[in-house]
């Protein structure tokens, strides 16, 4: 991957804005472009029919965690949910340890998104607003970092963690995600638009050190885009499955671990298994359905433009 | 990348000693200093966190692979090495496994990332409509972002049961003979694109339509007054001001694909996940390197493993660079 754009696209910029910088505000005295275009009902075919296929699966997700598996299994797959949901989760909660792993999920979460938001607004906030020797080719290589998969690491961080006395500990999983190469760079980007320079000079001119500049200037300043960065981070370290899957194991697994043991146990009880998918994918279906529109405009300006 | 900088330099006349009466000149000249070693060490210290945790878990781990890929190392007794040299690869690369999980990689890795990418483009385009309750659909389309790898692949393994599967059911409907998706060279890989495609094009259509927001609406102006259709716009305006993002969400797909490991680990729900399936017909490179590691307890050749995808990812980011080239040196029209 390399810096330079060739072509002139202006870099998406998250509007300071209350509104959440919802870029499509119509407008109706200019006209040409798509975005300005009115959708016909064609688009809302296609958008309704793409729905509908993106919740299916979530759907009868629901619908088998509240059947029994006979009738999951039978030829012709049920339709709605029946009324097993109770028995289903009682008895994945049993045998899959799921009350400890629902405890680990929170706690491996929660610590890696407050420590990653915590070192990502500074990293971001040096990278954007302050000058230094070597920021130009130190803030490639934290994008480059991007491109690296975790596959080719993880024999000697196992073996490492073992050695740390981590072997099967939630530290394995917690430490080597502390910080993440996106959210720096979303943190920067973020920055270099909201924070004016005058605020950061006047804070200097007033006595504060750098540090204080932090607390009392950047991190009010960067509070909205650190929202949305918790939530990304939030989704991804709840959902991540191969490197935990690797470290952890049945005795202390998070619920995404436990899920994957679950369904590779000799015989899977597949109306248990919809049970815990069902109880690991909730949480994170409540907080799309809280805070989407922040997730999605979240996406939108965090997209790494190439 | 485009890595806008600061339209102007940061601190552009040094701070000033805070106008009170001059306590004493020592004083004032060891305040200077450590105001001085503040502004110095500061970003330093910022981004330190970054660096140490990746040179660390990230860095160390990565070169450290290779050292182990050369010594044997059982999963029994992580604290002997014992020093074999080219062996493990010797091993890996004369496995007939190793290359089918290569293949597998790359074959589901078009399959997943090509229809994926272009239905994300068609969706953008069709969001950046003027739409009523455009956050809702926006928002409906990124759900599956949600969703765990683990449950998507656990559902979707139900979907794709060879009896009694919704899918099946649905083509019994149409007429169709039921399909064994698991089983099949082809339809397995297909199921598992199907997962990978299902989770991902919300989310790529975002990054798109972002972009799209962004093209300047005077070359949409400047288009329509030549006559240009819709149809000709988006081609000639809307995708190539979208190349830059196009050329990224290609090469984090095909790194994306790269490492695909729970889709195929359950996508029949059972104890088979670890060999991907009963002829490693949908057997990854990620679920090779589990299998030699994890399942048989040999890190050796799981090392081994590790450095081949890193030459495979050289290989491929080397192609992508040569394609961005191309593009980029026929891209004098706009």
């Amino acid at each position: 991957m390399t810096m330079t754009s060739p072509t002139p696209t202006a870099p998406v910029r998250l509007a300071p804005s209350p509104t959440g910088g919802r870029p499509d505000r119509p407008s109706r005295f200019r006209m040409g472009a798509g975005q300005q275009m009115k959708g016909g009902p064609f688009a809302y075919i296609a958008l309704a029919v793409v729905g509908f296929g993106s919740l299916l699966p979530l759907y009868w997700t629901l619908v088998a965690a509240s059947r029994t598996q006979d009738e999951v299994l039978a030829s012709t797959p049920p339709f709605l949910p029946g009324g097993q949901l109770v028995e289903n989760v009682r008895t994945a909660w049993e045998q899959a340890n799921l009350g400890k792993a629902i405890v680990n999920s929170i706690i491996v979460s929660s610590s890696i998104t407050a420590a990653t938001l915590f070192f990502c607004t500074l990293a971001g906030y040096a990278f954007a607003k302050m000058r230094f020797r070597g920021r130009g080719w130190l803030m490639t290589a934290v994008i480059a970092t991007l491109t690296i998969p975790p596959q080719l690491s993880v024999v000697p961080l196992f073996m490492m963690m073992s050695g740390l006395g981590w072997g099967g500990q939630l530290e394995s999983v917690i430490f080597p995600t502390l910080v993440s190469a996106f959210g720096v760079f979303f943190m920067r980007q973020y920055l270099i638009e909201a924070l004016p320079y005058e605020l950061i000079e006047a804070a200097k001119i007033d006595g504060a050190n750098n540090f204080r500049i932090v607390v009392s200037v950047v991190l009010p300043v960067a509070r909205p885009a650190m929202m949305v960065l918790g939530m990304l981070t939030f989704v991804q370290a709840w959902n991540d499955f191969f490197w935990p899957y690797l470290a952890l194991n049945q005795q202390n697994p998070t619920l995404q671990v436990a899920l994957g043991q679950l369904s590779a146990s000799y015989t899977p009880d597949q109306s248990i298994v919809m049970a815990g998918a069902l109880i690991s994918t909730l949480p994170l279906l409540l907080v799309f359905v809280l805070f989407g529109k922040k997730i999605v405009g979240g996406i939108m300006s965090g997209a790494v433009k190439g | 990348m485009a890595t806008s900088t600061p339209t102007r330099d940061a601190y552009a006349s040094p701070p000033r000693e805070p106008q009170k009466e001059p306590p004493s000149e020592r004083r004032q000249l060891w305040r200077s200093r450590l105001w001085r070693f503040d502004d110095k060490a500061s970003p330093y210290a910022y981004i330190a966190p970054f660096f140490l945790v990746f040179g660390a878990f990230g860095l160390y781990p990565l070169l450290y692979t290779g050292w182990i890929a050369l010594h044997r190392v059982e999963m029994t007794g992580l604290d002997t090495m014992e020093w074999v040299g080219w062996e493990n690869f010797d091993k890996i690369l004369h496995d007939p496994e190793f290359w089918t999980s290569v293949s597998n990689t790359f074959l589901i890795g078009v399959i997943s990332t090509v229809p994926q990418l272009l239905v994300a483009l068609g969706l953008a385009h069709l969001l950046n409509y003027r739409l009523r309750a455009s956050t809702f659909w926006r928002t409906i389309i990124l759900t599956p972002y949600a969703t765990s790898v683990a449950s998507a692949a656990l559902v979707f393994a139900l979907v794709f049961r060879a009896d009694g599967g919704l899918l099946n059911w649905t083509l019994g409907l149409v007429g169709f003979d039921p399909v064994n998706w698991a089983n099949g060279h082809w339809t397995s890989k297909l199921a598992i694109s199907i997962i990978v495609i299902w989770r991902w094009t919300g989310y790529n259509a975002l990054i798109y339509l972002a972009a799209m927001q962004a093209v300047p609406n005077d070359l949409y102006e400047a288009a329509s007054l030549d006559g240009a259709s819709r149809w000709q716009q988006f081609l000639k305006v809307t995708i190539p001001s979208l190349r830059p993002t196009i050329l990224f969400t290609i090469v984090i797909s095909t790194i994306g694909s790269m490492q695909l490991f729970g889709e195929p680990l359950l996508l029949e729900g059972g104890a088979m996940g670890a060999t991907g399936g009963n002829e490693n017909q949908y057997e990854t490179l990620s679920i090779y390197l589990y299998n030699y590691g994890w399942n048989l307890g040999h890190l050796g050749p799981a090392a081994a493993v590790a450095w081949a995808m890193l030459a495979l990812l050289l290989l491929i980011a080397g192609v992508n660079w040569l394609i961005g080239r191309y593009v980029r040196t026929s891209d004098s029209a706009v």
